[in-house]
């Protein structure tokens, strides 16, 4: 699952700092049917969450009603440099993560 | 003892207690107040299957006074809840954007708990030319 990051590589300290993540995925609702009437199963990210330095920081939990292809943007206090990690999980167990480093001063 | 339940049924409705099927299940009954929290969806989506969003909550963000979570809402889709977002201070404004899915035109419910345990909330109204969920209309 591939996923594409916004995060600005530099900030000030205290800055507040916007954060985007788009994620790869279907986001199989459980309702689309296959050209042979079958249903196909649900899959969506359920769970995904951002860890600052090894903090977390924000955690969504999501359902059908997010469109395929997430897109999350949120907020995070540029306290330290290091690095910012995303995981995220969907229902067929599959997980998937990302990181990108971030330089405070 | 019928005129004692009778005014509790009037005083539950004088203080607004009354239960919302789509909140209570977040709120555990909690009173949920209007405002602070600001829900942006265009007035017109011609298709449910992405619809931008963003929602905005007023809070300083502080330790002592922050917003826990975020929760969207739908009174159409299949699943009610559609999203929980769980910040805390360290996220150091509330706000949230995303694309949503709508199985038709509806009214969409943010509600915001706050660290102090009250809950907030704003909402949307969208018009939906072409619904996400068709199968499941049709079928």
């Amino acid at each position: 699952m591939a996923a594409r990051i916004q995060l600005p590589g530099r900030a000030r300290r205290g800055e507040v700092i916007r954060v985007g993540i788009l994620i790869q995925h279907p986001m199989e609702t459980g309702y689309r049917l296959e050209v042979d009437g079958r249903k196909v199963p649900k899959n969506v990210i359920r769970s995904f969450a951002c860890r600052y330095n090894g903090v977390e920081v924000f955690r969504a939990e999501m359902s059908p009603g997010i469109a395929a292809n997430p897109f999350l943007q949120f907020h995070t206090v540029a306290l330290d440099s290091g690095e910012l990690e995303f995981s995220w999980v969907d229902d067929a167990g599959a997980s998937g993560s990302a990181r990108e480093a971030i330089t405070v001063g | 003892m019928r005129r004692r339940s009778f005014l509790v049924v009037l005083l539950g409705l004088a203080f607004g207690a009354r239960a919302d099927p789509l909140l209570d299940p977040i709120t555990k009954g909690a009173p949920v107040r209007q405002g602070r929290v600001k829900l942006e969806m265009p007035l017109l989506a011609d298709n449910g299957n992405s619809v931008a969003m963003k929602v905005s909550v007023e809070s300083p963000m502080t330790e002592a006074d922050h917003v826990r979570a975020i929760h969207l809402v739908s009174e159409r889709n299949p699943e009610a809840r559609m999203a929980s977002f769980h910040l805390g201070p360290r996220a150091g404004a509330a706000e949230i954007i995303s694309r949503v899915r709508l199985a038709g035109s509806q009214r969409v419910v943010a509600l915001a708990e706050m660290s102090d345990g009250s809950f907030w909330m704003g909402s949307a109204s969208v018009v939906v030319t072409l619904s996400a969920c068709v199968d499941e209309m049709l079928s």
